[in-house]
């Protein structure tokens, strides 16, 4: 019934042997996977001991807003690198995730904690309202959609009463778990903290840490083969079985619970929000971290977001002429690393095979023949050893 | 009705009349051919079948099923896989992901596990390069690859849509040996094709489409000996 598994009863099935030595698969840390690893545990754990060694308000203020970037940029890169969408107004989500929370805090008096459903569920909802219609069409119709959605959502909260027009919501509380309230402080073997910055910086490392793992391991399973089959050619994708519009509209729910949860924490650790914050400008900006990254790479995301949040401030001296610095340092990157600093594709530099074979280009004429030993050996092989034997008139 | 069954259809494209009453029959285990010149409708019959168009009149059945009010990524859970004209591979995912997504509608990760090395074992150069991006890889790589990944999907009914274009002769040929294979083992075939020299010399029957409906039917072999077929597809 099924083409190939008529030749599943022998056994065992193994692909031939390649025709050409492989050199060794790397292990450990110097693998592809073990290095982008290591270097995540190694930064993870710097960011972790940073405020240990400096904790100056200023430091752990902007590496707070640094970590809150990282997860924008991750949420994101689902929907512009692997699903191929190309959202310019993902600030809205950031948005709305920020006033979900404000207002269901300040004028409803709900726990911050419990706050956190109502910003996934108005997310979603968001993420729906504007993705349903949009993502039927193709994505230069969704790139225009998205940019009139993060305007209209800047403007309406600008002029609803709820969202506190213009001068948006003030006093927005702080987390507080089980009774004890990040404004508490802590006391940890004897020493006291009394830290509010440094707890959400804490909150925003942890959570920003686990977005990373999942986002990549989501990407490397099932449903991120999906995202990039849709990226790549829509059409083969529906070929090959994939609902292509439910594939992109759970990437940008996804992307937009994301960017909602990202906007809770940003509001608390502000206390203040004004949709101000949420110009086209920063749009712009993540949607720069992830491309300048490079699209559909973790690392290279996270890279970004650090560059495009942290880059003005060490900049901060030359005044006036930073932003034009800025933007001739993002030049210079795209010139010299075209696709991104660290793009999705990239390559080790201890492995790079640099030896080539002498007869590595001429093989192209005859892909089946080169491998004759290797389908002799192989049980399974038989009806395609008999096609090299040349079985001629077939169907005469 | 076993195989497949096309029975009347008509396509309009706007005010274009694409096809015109078109009927054809592929039986079960079979290799049929459509042949035709530019503009004849082959692509649009492959669109329809693939579900990508939709008949404004007539029907489409496969083993009994309408095949014609299923949206296209239904198809594959009926054993209807498309490999659509141009390869169409998916450039930026490795070509083991490519062969990996051809399973995406198969629940059982085992069986397309199983599937990915009996791809390998019909199509060795494809296992050598496994980790390459597939858009990296030559046309007629390229052509396996995207054959290999339809054949992940487990079809019973196999359409090819011009998988010549664009390749060297040779490369051709075992592009069609392999469609030759991949039928012997119990896949039916629908081959639409350009190169009615390659398709007629694997196909068991064919048919010859011009302006939209079918102008010529039979076996490969009659096909190919008459002077009509020969004149304008072979070359004297």
């Amino acid at each position: 019934m099924i083409a190939l598994s008529t030749t599943s009863t022998r056994s065992p099935l193994r692909a031939p042997a390649p025709t050409r030595e492989r050199p060794q698969r790397r292990r450990g840390w110097r693998s592809d996977e073990g290095f982008v690893r290591l270097l995540g545990a190694l930064a993870f754990v710097f960011v972790l001991v940073l405020p240990f060694i400096n904790a100056s308000p200023y430091v752990i203020s902007i590496m707070t807003s640094a970590l809150i970037y990282v997860m924008l940029a991750l949420g994101l890169n689902v929907v512009v690198g692997y699903a191929g969408l190309l959202d310019l107004g993902y600030i809205a989500f950031f948005a709305v995730g920020a006033y979900t929370s404000g207002i269901l805090t300040t004028h409803f008096g709900w726990p911050m904690l419990f706050a956190v459903p109502g910003v996934i569920v108005a997310c979603i909802v968001a993420g729906i309202i504007i993705g349903g219609p949009t993502l039927r069409l193709r994505s230069d119709y969704l790139a225009i959609v998205t940019l009139g959605f993060g305007e209209i959502i800047r403007l309406t909260a600008n002029n609803l009463e709820i969202t506190g027009g213009p001068s948006g919501i003030h006093g927005i509380p702080s987390w507080s778990f089980f009774g004890w309230d990040f404004a508490d402080g802590v006391t940890v073997g004897g020493i006291f903290f009394n830290g509010k910055i440094v707890f959400y910086y804490f909150v925003a490392l942890i959570v920003g840490a686990v977005g990373v793992v999942v986002v990549s391991r989501l990407a490397r399973g099932k449903m991120g083969r999906a995202w990039k089959a849709v990226r790549d050619d829509e059409d083969a994708a529906e070929a090959m079985g994939i609902n292509t519009y439910v594939t992109k509209i759970t990437a940008y729910i996804i992307g937009a619970v994301w960017a909602g949860l990202a906007g809770q924490l940003m509001g608390t650790h502000l206390t203040a929000i004004s949709p101000n914050s949420f110009q086209f400008l920063y749009s712009a900006l993540i949607l720069m971290a992830v491309v300048l990254g490079g699209m559909g790479s973790t690392p290279g995301v996270i890279i970004g977001a650090l560059f495009v949040s942290l880059a003005p401030e060490f900049l901060r001296e030359f005044s006036e002429w930073r932003f034009l610095l800025f933007g001739v340092l993002l030049v210079v990157t795209m010139i010299f690393r075209p696709s991104g600093i660290w793009p999705a594709t990239a390559v080790l530099p201890w492995s790079k095979d640099k030896h080539v074979d002498d007869d590595d280009t001429d093989n192209d004429q005859d892909p089946r023949v080169v491998s004759r030993e290797g389908f002799e050996k192989d049980a399974g092989a038989e009806g395609a050893a008999d096609l090299l034997s040349g079985r001629e008139g077939k169907g005469r | 009705m076993s195989g497949l069954v096309v029975d009347g259809v008509d396509v309009h494209y706007g005010r274009v009349h694409a096809l015109r009453s078109l009927s054809f029959e592929v039986g079960e285990g079979e290799i049929v051919s459509l042949l035709g010149n530019n503009g004849a409708g082959k692509t649009t019959t492959m669109n329809l079948l693939s579900g990508l168009v939709k008949a404004t009149r007539g029907t489409i059945t496969w083993n009994g099923t309408d095949l014609g009010s299923l949206p296209a990524h239904d198809l594959v859970t009926h054993g209807v896989v498309h490999v659509p004209e141009g390869r169409r591979i998916f450039s930026t995912m490795t070509v083991h992901e490519n062969l990996m997504l051809g399973g995406y509608r198969v629940a059982d990760a085992s069986l397309v596990e199983k599937r990915v090395q009996q791809a390998y074992d019909l199509m060795p150069r494809l296992h050598e390069r496994r980790k390459q991006q597939g858009g990296t890889l030559s046309g007629g790589e390229q052509q396996m690859l995207a054959i290999g990944r339809a054949l992940v999907a487990g079809p019973r009914l196999l359409l090819l849509d011009e998988p010549s274009m664009g390749l060297a002769p040779l490369i051709v040929k075992q592009v069609m040996e392999i469609i030759a294979e991949v039928n012997q083992q119990g896949t039916t075939v629908l081959l639409v094709e350009q190169n009615a020299k390659a398709a007629l010399r694997i196909a068991h029957r064919a048919y010859v489409v011009e302006t939209g409906h079918v102008t010529l039917s039979g076996p490969a072999a009659e096909l190919a000996d008459d002077p009509r077929v020969v004149e304008a597809y072979l070359g004297a």
